[in-house]
């Protein structure tokens, strides 16, 4: 992740202290692991991320760090979010491969601003088993399809979140990560 | 819908890429960060690195070189060989690797699968299986391990049913009969599998020409293809093999028609 950042030239930074959370332009919220794992590694910090956002600062949420934007998840057992988008992390349902592994064609709505300069359509890059049930109607989403409409990407005001792997899309992902740095420094506007 | 994905796969050895037949006779194949840089370029949808020497001084060169790809590569790549432990995927997803690889370990421990799911999530796990085709029966295959030095008496499609119930995420499959030969994969391996599971298959193991992918695809069942030697020794490009699949009805990204 940190990668991707560096080579779009931004300054990056992997933190785990309030100070440098507190005073950054933005956050991301990556995010490899089961989901119990990664809020349990999270601990006090939750309250922080969750004030943080709440203060309008621009967040993004990648994969499962997306997942927990959201109110709960079953993945190995019952786990809570950081409740700040409506909405639970279900099991993709039956009938298809599962995960939902590879790349597939996300459908980007113009008034999404994570996705400004890009088509109106582009793969992106997915890796999981759990999704998004989103159940908040104060957000806009992107849809791919998986045999259902499958939430590809939310925006909730300044609360950002995708499912795929944006560090790992590409040049339309590179794309994302650029368009989420100008959204923090305040340029998209 | 998914779009069927390329992978070519890079063999490492004393940090270079080598490419072997029936997984013998290694020929170098260049630069492990360049060749993934051209690749990822050049439209592949993700990158497997394999070390097949898994020593303990190779594995540590491996994370070494996963750090300079992960810098390099903005596609999804997986590392394998000779994994053995938890605590050495995370050094490897931590060095930038988005998926590890299993094989010898997960036969030997089982529970390696699981415990590993948990921990990571299944999206990260695949387990390898080298398989060869068994002498009495030719619909039934062979789980190999240790390079495929070492026959088990695990029955392939069983091992496979089994890695998915313990939380593997994908499985990658070579046939250790088609190997290196450039005379098109083992489709009938590749289907048994596909049908018995309901995760991801990589179908690995014999592409020559681009028509050998298509028909791991549809003859196959395959949800994604294994390259070596076809794009290595620049007999055949990326964008070439994507037109011919894209040409012929294959969902792939970056297909340019023209």
């Amino acid at each position: 992740m940190c990668n991707a950042f560096c080579h779009i030239g931004c300054d990056v930074k992997l933190s785990l202290e309030a100070k440098t959370i507190e005073n950054a332009a933005g956050l991301v919220l990556p995010g490899v692991a089961a989901f119990g794992y990664a809020i349990s590694a999270l601990g006090s910090l939750a309250e922080l991320i969750k004030e943080v956002a709440l203060s309008g600062k621009p967040l993004l949420g990648i994969c499962v760090g997306y997942q927990m934007l959201f109110e709960q998840s079953s993945e190995y057992g019952q786990h809570k979010g950081l409740g700040l988008i409506r909405g639970n992390i279900v099991p993709i349902p039956a009938g298809r491969r599962i995960p939902h592994m590879g790349w597939n064609l996300v459908k980007l709505p113009e008034d999404m601003d994570l996705f400004s300069t890009l088509e109106k359509e582009k793969h992106f890059y997915f890796a999981h088993s759990f999704y998004a049930d989103i159940t908040d109607n104060q957000t806009k989403i992107a849809y791919t399809d998986y045999g259902f409409d499958l939430p590809a990407s939310v925006q909730k005001t300044n609360i950002y979140g995708v499912q795929f792997h944006p560090e790992k899309s590409g040049k339309a992902g590179l794309k994302v990560l650029q368009n989420f740095a100008k959204i923090c420094t305040g340029e998209n506007n | 819908m998914l779009t069927k994905r390329i992978i070519p796969c890079l063999d490492i050895k004393d940090n270079r890429v080598v490419k072997g037949i029936r997984f013998l006779n290694l020929r170098d194949a260049g630069d492990p960060v360049e060749l993934g840089a051209r690749y990822s370029d050049e439209g592949a949808d993700e990158l497997v690195f394999l070390d097949i020497m898994a020593t303990i001084s190779s594995r540590k060169t491996i994370v070494e070189l996963v750090e300079k790809v992960a810098e390099n590569v903005f596609i999804p790549f997986t590392v394998g060989g000779g994994i053995q432990t938890v605590e050495q995927m995370d050094a490897i997803l931590r060095s930038g690797a988005d998926k590890v690889s299993i094989n010898t370990a997960a036969v030997e421990n089982p529970n390696l699968l699981e415990e590993a799911a948990q921990r990571f999530g299944s999206q990260c796990i695949v387990l390898a299986i080298d398989a060869r085709r068994s002498r009495k029966s030719p619909s039934r295959w062979q789980v190999c391990i240790k390079a495929g030095s070492e026959p088990t008496n695990f029955d392939v499609v069983e091992w496979a049913v089994k890695g998915e119930e313990l939380g593997a995420g994908e499985i990658l499959l070579t046939s250790m009969d088609t190997d290196g030969t450039k005379a098109g994969y083992d489709n009938k391996l590749n289907k048994a599998v596909n049908k018995a599971v309901n995760i991801p298959v990589i179908a690995s193991g014999g592409a020559g020409k681009p028509e050998h992918l298509y028909d791991a695809i549809v003859d196959g069942c395959a949800d994604a293809v294994l390259i070596a030697s076809i794009t290595h020794f620049g007999n055949y490009t990326i964008r070439q093999i994507k037109k011919y699949l894209g040409d012929r009805g294959i969902p792939v990204r970056n297909y340019l028609a023209h």
